[in-house]
Parts: C-alpha cells; structure tokens; sequence
C-alpha cells in the first residue's frame, strides 16, 4: 500500500523543487565541520573558509564536535552523506587535530549526496584574515567572482595535484557566469607547487593606472586566508561514479526570443506592437476650421480639383511604416 | 590509479583547448577565470605572488581584449564557456516517464488541441472561464434541475452530482497513484517529480475492513518488544543483531485482579467468578422445568395461531402511513414521481399487521388510504 507524500505548504514546496537535480545546477554549497579534538589554528581555517563562502548562503558551518565522522574510514561517511542531504551541501571540509596528523584539514565533493572525492590537507603555516587585516582597501567584496592562478609544472604532472587543482577550483569558483565586470575583478587565489609543498594564497587586486598599455596594471595584495599545505591521503573517485557525475545535458535548441532581432551595427532591435490609435473619438479643442460648413466648404474644393487628375509619387513612402508597427531602439 | 591517469590526461587535453598567449604560453580557462602556467619557477613564496602578478595581468588584458558592452557598473565583457570541466552535483534530471493516458493517446493518435480559457455562458450572457471559479455551467450554481422520465424516485439528484464529482475525484488520484507507481518502477526514485514522494501506509488487517491506523514510534517499539520475547526462552537465548536495543516494555502478559473488594464495592474478582457461573448455568437451563414460565409460553403460542388465523380469513392489519416525503423539500420542481407515498403505504401495511389483529379492519384500510392521498397531494 502506497500513498502519495507531497508538501503541506508552498514554502516547503519551492524549497524541494531548489533542490531537486537541475540542468543548470546552482552553485556547490559547503559544509565545514570539525572533529573531536581540533587546534586553534584549525578553527581559525575553518572559520575563514566559512567567510570566503558565506556570501549568498553557499556554506553551513556547524558548531558542534563530529565524534563519528572518520572520513577516510570505512562506514566513517556516513554521518557526512547525511548531512550532506540535509543542508543540501555538496562540498564538505572537515578539520581534526591529533599527534599522527596535526592541523588536518580534509576537503571533498559529493555527488548525489555520496563522497564522490577527498584529499587530506595538513596545514603547516597559516595566516588568517584577522592576522592580515583583511588587506583593507584592496578587501575583496563578499561573493565576488574569483580569479585563479596556478603556478608549477607539479599541478599537471603529478596526479595528487592535478587533483587539488580541480578541487579548489570547484571550491571557490562560484557562479558560472556570462558577462563579468572587468573593474569588479578583485579577487585571485594563488596556488604554487614547491615539491611538496602547496602556497595557497588568497589575494585581493587593484587596478592601477599603466603608463605602458592601455589597459590597468595589476597589483596583488595579500588579504588571507593564506596556508603553506602538504597533501596526506587522498581519495579519487571512481571510474563509473566520475563518468556518471561528468554527464553533460544535451545542449537544447535556444527558444526563438520573438521580436527580438540582433544588429551587428545597430545593436539589439525590438519590434513594438501598437493598438491603433482612434484619433476620431479624441476628445480636443475645437478648432474653428473644423466646423460643419467649414469643413463642407473645404470637402467642395477638393471635389473641384479632384477633377483635374491627382499626382503620383509617395505612396510607397508611406506604406512602409504602417501605424501597427513601429521600431524602437532598445 | 586508472582515475589518476584519466585526470592528468583531462587536464592536459584541457590545455590543448586553451587559447595561447602571444608572449607567453599559460594555459587559459577565461571562463573560470583561471590561469595556468606549468613553467614557472620560483624559490620563494614572495617571489611566487611576483609570478603570479604576471598571470593575472596577462588575464585581465585578454579579458578587456573581448567584446564588451560599457554599461553605467563599468565594462561588462562577455566570457567563452569554462573549459575545464568540473563533475556535476547531482544527477541530470530525468524526463516524467508517460502516464498510461498519454501512452495511449500516443498509440491512437490523439493529440492535445488547445482551448481558450474562456467560452460564452448562454445562461448568463456572459465570457466566463472554463474551468475554475465562476466558470461556465458551474454545477455548483443551479437552482434547479428539470425531473426526467427516467429518474429514479428517491435520489436527489444534488446529492447524485456531488456524489459524481467526489467519485471523478477519487479515481483521478487512484490513476495518479498508478502512475506514480509505475514510474517510481521504471525509472527508480529520480523519475518522480520533485515535489511528490511515495510513501508506504501501514497493512491492511487481512479480514478487516476498517482501515489500520499508522503505528506511531512507541508502539512500533513496543510491537518489537513483544516479538523479540514471543521465543520459548522468553528471548533468552535469541541472538541479538547488530544494534538491536533491549525491548522497551518486557514482563507482564497476564493481569489479576484484587481478591478483596474495595469500600463499598464487592471483589471485581467475585464478580467476574458470578458472570461465569451464570453464563454456565444458562447454557444447562432448560433442564430446570419452570411451570409458570411453560404455562404463559403456551399460552402466547395460542395467541399467535389465532392471528394467523384471522389474517388468513382476510383481515388486513392496521395501515400507517410513515413514508417522508422528499420531493417536497425542493419545490416539486424536479422528482415528480411521489416514490414516498408507495414506500409509506407499504411499510406501514408491514408494521400495522401483527399489533392490533382484531376489529380494526375497516378502519385500518381507511387510514391507509387516507395516508395515500395526503401523499399524492404533495
């Protein structure tokens, strides 16, 4: 026996329907936890990423310890795939501290609610936004549209890298977008291979006058979070999971937007439709020379030259703009 | 490692798709606003931000080098597609698979023709909707209904509509609930809309008809209870699963009542013991020959004879006339047909004949009548 379950309020409704799977998926969601033993230092990482992230309420942050979150344990994800449902996050970063492995951070991606990848960070040195005073004037404003720059041969050539670049890269990218302000641009995530070793910095940008080109001169400003960060275990996902998660939508035909036309001088053009105006029935200022004898007088004379034959010419002049249709620039 | 490769394999894949720089090789990403550059080299972290300078500003020339529209905000440039390909969040949506209509509309050929959303009332002279509030021909809306040859007497045909209408109802949701069904079949949980869950109701008592109640937490809990000790051992020597908590509610099968009465009231326990006795007693009754008793039971099956005699000679019994009329309540405008006066005659033809067998005869057929004719008038 089965029975049909649906929402009880329209609240609850559009908020399934925001999570339902989509094409056009909106931006990945995090959720940052910690375990049961975790440094200062850890917390403080925690806390900034939440700030990176916050803007448009694309993280959840959870105060309380995770006793049973053991991420790379067997049966330790559950607890984190659940949660996961719950605040419909699909990013997740996971602070510890111990003897084995100090200031642990591990970050990961989900798909469908199921760990899809991890990679266990150990942060060795930290500086956080606090520390650097948020970079004051150049502070990046919150939820903007971040640049990356990757430097080192190690992110193509070593797959634990080329994984990390990937998955920072899906952290922080934020919204697909199609048009960007260029002058808004002002913020950039720097990310450098030494051998082991990762530079992660956070950078604010301005733009400053160039006396060489035409175009601003760029100058970076460290604003934090920055860590120096070495990579432990990671987690790649599997072979049919990452090809079932790498899926593309077939790309549907764009519905035709009606009276809408694109120029390549003229730009955008919009077509307009007019009701007819009645002009008869307007109420105006009588005029003298519209009286009854007036107008019969002149409705006379027009007779008496329509006798001698009518000029031709501008009618096709006329035809063109038909009152019902009429161009407007958008 | 396989995934490994496939990674260093996309990645380098990605690069090709890259546009190049003229001065400088780095590997562009200008929708995800990323640059990449796999020769730099550096010593240290000061050093790397200086590299990294560079990169940016190689992407901001290339980023004010694209079509752009100057707006009021600044200059708005319009990006290429990310290149680099990210795994997605959730599964693709998948499309509704056909309801069982549409599977047969498609197999005959039927396609949906659209309707205007208004159509012109007779009735009113009016545009009115087709569907919805103050739509055309509303059943709500009828003062009356003209009565037809072929109504049943006795079924208010207000009641027949909305009865209808509650039966479509009902049938609609059962045809939904199939669908859904066989959807959720098919095409697994993602084949369902969104917004609709199917979810299980509790069993159906075989036998019973009235519908179970859901079992709430503590007395599925309790249910579990009962069963984990329904064993030999009492569940003594059950092995336990993994997580199995102890029955919540355990001892106590049978309930004995007090032997001593309370203030005022006899033993409930002697007063159970006295029902059973009674019980016992009964059933062995007729061996106990009661002579008053026997002698008035002969004396009322005498009786009975005598009637049926007498009906049996001709006599009717009194006639009453007990019948509603409902016609009577909507105007006589539909329901023409007095059904209630035929009904009335004869109940009371039933319930007259066993209480006054005797010298009622003429009145009785007379009221009967009388009933009758009352009722026709209406």
């Amino acid at each position: 026996m089965l029975r049909i379950v649906k929402p009880k309020t329209k609240r609850a409704k559009r908020m399934l329907e925001k999570r339902a799977p989509k094409v056009d998926e909106n931006v990945k969601r995090l959720m940052l936890l910690q375990g049961t033993k975790s440094s200062s230092l850890i917390k403080n990482v925690i806390s900034d990423l939440y700030h990176l992230k916050k803007a448009g309420g694309a993280a959840v942050k959870f105060s309380r310890k995770n006793d049973n979150v053991r991420p790379f344990e067997g049966g330790g994800e559950t607890s984190l795939e659940f949660l996961s449902a719950k605040t419909d996050c699909s990013l997740f970063a996971f602070g510890t501290h111990s003897k084995k492995r100090p200031n642990n951070l591990v970050i990961g991606r989900m798909y469908d609610h199921h760990v899809l990848d991890m990679i266990e960070l150990g942060v060795d040195k930290y500086q956080s936004i606090a520390q650097l005073g948020g970079g004051r004037k150049a502070a990046p404003q919150e939820g903007s549209k971040p640049c990356f720059a990757f430097l080192g041969d190690a992110f193509e050539s070593k797959p634990e890298l080329a994984h990390l670049k990937e998955m920072l890269l899906d952290f922080f990218r934020g919204e697909e977008v199609e048009t960007i302000n260029v002058g808004g641009l002002d913020r950039v995530f720097v990310c450098a291979a030494a051998g082991d070793k990762v530079y992660l910095r956070h950078c604010g940008i301005e733009l400053k006058k160039s006396d060489e080109s035409k175009f601003p001169r760029v100058e970076l400003v460290e604003v934090g979070p920055c860590f120096d960060i070495s990579i432990r275990r990671s987690r790649k996902p599997s072979e049919d999971l990452r090809r079932e998660a790498m899926k593309m939508p077939l790309k549907t035909a764009k519905k035709k937007v009606k009276n809408v036309k694109g120029d390549s001088l003229q730009g955008k053009i919009g077509k307009i439709y007019m009701p007819k105006q009645e002009v008869e029935g307007m109420a105006l200022a009588k005029m003298k020379g519209l009286k009854r004898e007036r107008r019969q007088a002149a409705a006379a004379k027009a007779a008496a030259a329509a006798d001698t034959p009518a000029k031709e010419g501008d009618g096709s002049v006329v035809a063109e703009e038909t009152p019902t249709q009429k161009k407007a620039r958008l | 490692m396989d995934s490994s490769e496939d990674l260093a394999i996309e990645s380098t894949s990605n690069h090709e798709a890259y546009a190049m720089q003229p001065a400088d090789l780095y590997a562009m990403d200008l929708g995800n606003l990323m640059v990449f550059d796999p020769r730099a080299s550096f010593s240290s972290p000061a050093e790397c931000l200086e590299k990294a300078r560079e990169l940016i500003q190689a992407l901001s020339d290339k980023l004010y080098e694209l079509p752009a529209t100057v707006d009021k905000v600044g200059r708005l440039v319009t990006l290429p597609p990310p290149t680099t390909r990210l795994p997605r969040e959730k599964p693709l949506p998948k499309p509704r698979p056909p309801t069982k209509w549409e599977q047969f509309a498609q197999k005959k050929g039927i396609k949906k023709r659209k309707r205007s959303k208004l159509e012109y009332d007779d009735q009113t002279d009016e545009w009115r909707r087709r569907h919805g509030y103050k739509r055309v021909n509303d059943e709500n809306q009828i003062p009356w209904i003209e009565a037809r040859d072929t109504d049943e007497p006795g079924v208010d045909p207000f009641e027949k509509l909305k009865s209808d209408k509650k039966e479509r109802v009902a049938k609609q949701e059962k045809n939904q609930l199939s669908n859904l069904k066989a959807a959720a079949k098919k095409g697994g949980k993602g084949a369902l809309p969104s917004t609709l869950q199917l979810a299980a109701t509790s069993l159906p008592i075989t036998g019973s008809k009235t519908p179970t109640k859901r079992m709430n937490k503590d007395e599925i809990g309790f249910a579990a209870g009962l069963a984990s000790t329904a064993t030999a051992s009492g569940g003594k020597f059950d092995k336990k699963l993994p997580g199995e908590k102890a029955p919540k509610q355990t001892g106590k099968h049978r309930k004995f009542l007090p032997v001593v009465g309370s203030k005022g009231q006899s033993s409930k326990e002697k007063e159970q013991l006295g029902n059973v006795l009674s019980k016992v007693l009964a059933k062995y009754n007729h061996d106990i020959l009661d002579v008053g008793k026997a002698v008035s039971k002969y004396n009322v099956e005498e009786e009975g004879k005598r009637a049926q005699e007498n009906k049996k000679a001709g006599g009717k019994g009194l006639r009453k006339f007990s019948g509603k009329d409902r016609s009577a309540k909507k105007g006589g405008l539909f329901n023409k047909k007095s059904g209630g006066s035929r009904a009335g005659g004869g109940s009371g033809g039933k319930s007259g004949g066993s209480k006054k067998p005797l010298g009622t005869k003429s009145a009785g057929s007379f009221k009967g009548k009388a009933g009758g004719g009352s009722a026709k008038r209406k």
